[in-house]
């Protein structure tokens, strides 16, 4: 993909600067050419600065406010044209392996993962954690980690206000100083990954990592690492959910929602979470935080990589509800409209890999959370069934595995399954009313 | 209590002095018979006579350089620039000479420099300046530069009986503009401390730290934030420009964590810039967010109204700034 620098435009013979004031898209927009893109006030001449290509903005070097001279780099956009990454251009392969990859050459919808220490953070990832002097010695004075304040601030920066609240709210819950609600989510117990070199053979093609590739590859590590995972695997007879999707199916579609299979699985697992809330839980430091909200987060595979949309209060809305979330989800983040909203605050994750085929498999936690359900293919099988008279007989049902990933840190075999059998059972008797 | 302007605060204080000390005398351009060009020295040439309000040919250099040998003899001279713009004529004098002085030859040179500045007024380039980063930057002088009557009488008197060089500048949009109710000569007797600010306004969330007639229109500002934002914002006058007060400034900071400088004079190398860096040495640890200037742009004022609008700071961009900062 090509990459088109955006500069500060001068406004006038003998202006040397511009205060950029005001950003019309964020990272990871699509933007046409010749939409505006940001505004800026030089000498109290306030401008909108249009796109000079059409393309995506994968990266913002000026913040609101910032003053800089003309002809500084204030963002670069992607454009769509060119998509194939020379191989010539790419680095030694062995730099890559000792450093971190250069600049990411793939579409970037930064805002919406979650920042790295690597060293290649934006000044808006920084102060997400950092935020300012006052900030930072108070969080050092009462052992608070700022990056697990929620912020109000200039790009999510935690303010004064935020830290100072988060204090008094934590204090009554926290038994002791130091309580474990302050320390970060997921401890990595080792140091820094260190991947073995390879030798590029003559015709092959090397790409340097994407931003979100290295992040999804630090993350993937650190979750092995962090996570005792143990899997459970449930077979699903989906025969009743076959006939209500087919029942229903047109009647959904008519109000505009695609009534899949993941709909009811996500609905079930919605309905049954709350009953179990070991299941719904993060781990911080030594303890267990149960969450009060159940937020189902669906991974979608995209063609540069996967995200994970989150589903807010999923036990709160109806078969439909759910099923016109998981679409719209689904449709920004292909179209990457997604917020930084959208990705944050999951409590549990749903992967379906079930339409690519597999017959089951065994998902990575997504951390800090404690439970990650697979969904594997699901199709006709022949299956035993026992009638009430007691005649076996072999059937044509429709079957499928569901896995479930969990920490045993926290959840035992006995929790896991106990869960994953009330799903079954929801799924295999699902109530016609709640379609 | 008499309502009194800025004016004659300035003009009552000149007269308790002269009434005081014999040896204070003034001199400058039409400040006798004519009693100056704005009548700050009305009525003084009548009640002190010709050898202690001295009419003066029109050479800046002359007259501070007058002033500083009849302060070495044991006087105590104020000096008139009729326009403060015109203080660079006499740049040489007060830095290489002046300002060195007590340290060259163990000379005090106790004089007042002192002359309408400051914009506002439709003055264009030659009347309208802020001549203060250019003296800030000579060790050996004081300057203040008084924003209300109050201070304006009480710093007149306090730089009069200094034993250093002191730069008063005064701002002539304030003259008449500011009026305020001070106790007659012969009540309390006024005299504002050298190197001591003021706190302007009280607040809690975010400090302006400004002078001059920057202090009004922050106030302005302040009043505007309060009911519309509800942002409780905390003014600190300095008053005293050299020696700065750092612990006032450093207190506020303290208090708010969050600080927009504010001064008429132009950007590049103002005293903004100094403020900032005092705050980063002596209390990084306190902000909460980056510390931001309001000033007038890097031109020569222009003539034209609307221009000298577009120029200087005002009410609004000051308002702007804080919503920023406040909202960082």
């Amino acid at each position: 993909m090509a990459r088109v620098d955006v500069l500060m435009p001068q406004m006038g013979e003998s202006i040397a600067e511009g205060t950029l004031s005001k950003w019309l898209k964020k990272l990871g927009d699509e933007v046409k050419r010749d939409e505006p893109l940001f505004e800026i006030s030089t000498d109290k001449v306030d401008a909108e600065i249009p796109a000079p290509a059409a393309g995506t903005l994968v990266e913002v070097k000026v913040l609101e406010g910032q003053t800089v001279p003309v002809q500084t780099l204030v963002a670069v956009l992607e454009t769509e044209k060119g998509a194939a990454a020379s191989p010539a251009t790419a680095p030694a392969p062995k730099a890559a392996a000792a450093a971190p990859a250069p600049a990411a050459p793939a579409a970037r919808p930064a805002s919406v993962v979650p920042p790295k220490g690597d060293g290649t953070e934006t000044a808006e990832e920084r102060l997400r954690k950092k935020s300012t002097p006052l900030v930072r010695k108070i969080a050092a004075e009462h052992q608070v980690d700022i990056s697990v304040i929620p912020g109000t601030g200039f790009a999510g920066r935690v303010t004064k206000q935020d830290i100072l609240g988060f204090i008094e709210r934590a204090a009554p819950a926290a038994p002791a100083p130091g309580a474990p609600v302050s320390r970060p989510p997921s401890p990595v117990p080792s140091g820094a990954i260190e991947h073995p070199a390879a030798e590029p053979w003559p015709r092959d093609r090397v790409e340097p990592w994407s931003k979100i590739r290295k992040i999804t590859a630090d993350h993937m590590i650190m979750s092995r690492r962090v996570s005792a995972h143990v899997a459970s695997f449930f077979e699903v007879d989906y025969t009743r959910v076959a006939q209500l999707r087919a029942k229903h199916k047109a009647a959904y579609a008519e109000r505009g929602a695609n009534l899949t299979y993941l709909a009811f699985i996500a609905k079930a697992c919605a309905e049954n979470l709350r009953k179990h809330p070991v299941i719904n839980a993060a781990v911080s430091g030594d303890a267990t935080i149960f969450r009060r909200d159940i937020n189902i987060g669906i991974a979608v595979a995209l063609d540069w990589g996967l995200i994970v949309p989150v589903i807010k209060h999923a036990d709160e809305l109806s078969l439909m509800g759910i099923a016109r979330a998981i679409n719209d989800l689904g449709e920004r983040a292909r179209t990457k409209k997604l917020s930084p909203d959208d990705i944050q605050k999951g409590t549990f994750t749903i992967t379906n890999p079930g339409g690519f085929g597999p017959y089951a498999g065994i998902p990575i936690i997504n951390q800090p959370q404690v439970a990650i359900l697979g969904v594997g293919s699901i199709e006709k099988r022949p299956k035993v069934i026992t009638p009430p008279d007691g005649s076996d007989a072999i059937a044509i049902r429709t079957m499928g595995m569901l896995t479930m990933s969990y920490d045993h840190r926290v959840v035992d075999g006995a929790d896991a399954d106990r869960f994953l059998a009330d799903v079954k059972a929801m799924l295999q008797d699902f109530p016609e009313g709640a379609v | 209590m008499p309502e009194i302007t800025y004016l004659e605060a300035l003009r009552q204080g000149l007269w308790e002095e002269m009434e005081r000390d014999e040896r204070v005398f003034i001199l400058g351009e039409d400040v006798g018979l004519y009693g100056g060009a704005f009548k700050v020295t009305e009525g003084f040439h009548k009640r002190f006579g010709e050898s202690r309000v001295i009419d003066t040919p029109i050479s800046e250099a002359a007259i501070v350089g007058a002033a500083a040998g009849a302060a070495h003899m044991g006087m105590r001279p104020v000096a008139e620039m009729q326009f403060i713009d015109f203080i660079s004529c006499a740049y040489d004098m007060l830095t290489n000479y002046v300002a060195t002085a007590r340290y060259r030859a163990g000379l005090a040179t106790p004089i007042v420099v002192r002359g309408p500045c400051g914009g506002y007024v439709r003055g264009g380039p030659f009347h309208s300046q802020n001549p203060e980063a250019a003296f800030l930057h000579t060790p050996g002088l004081k300057i203040v530069y008084p924003a209300t009557a109050r201070d304006a009488k009480g710093l007149i008197k306090s730089s009069i009986r200094d034993d250093d060089p002191v730069i008063y500048l005064e701002h002539k949009w304030l003259y008449r503009r500011i009026k305020e109710q001070l106790p007659p000569s012969e009540g309390e007797e006024i005299l504002t401390p050298i190197g001591e600010a003021r706190l302007a306004r009280e607040g809690t969330d975010l400090s302006i730290i400004t002078y001059g007639a920057t202090v009004w229109k922050s106030l302005e500002a302040a009043e505007q934030l309060e009911q519309e934002d509800g942002v409780s914002i905390e003014i600190l006058d300095l008053r005293t420009l050299l020696p700065m007060d750092d612990a006032a400034i450093v207190r506020t900071v303290q208090k708010t964590n969050k600080v927009l400088i504010v001064h008429e004079d132009t950007r590049t190398g103002g005293v903004a810039g100094e403020i900032a860096a005092r705050i980063n040495e002596r209390a990084f640890e306190w902000l909460d967010g980056p510390i931001m200037r309001v000033t007038a742009h890097d031109v020569p004022l222009p003539y034209a109204p609307t221009l000298e609008d577009f120029v200087l700071p005002q009410t609004e961009d000051i308002v702007k700034a804080v919503r920023w900062l406040a909202a960082y």
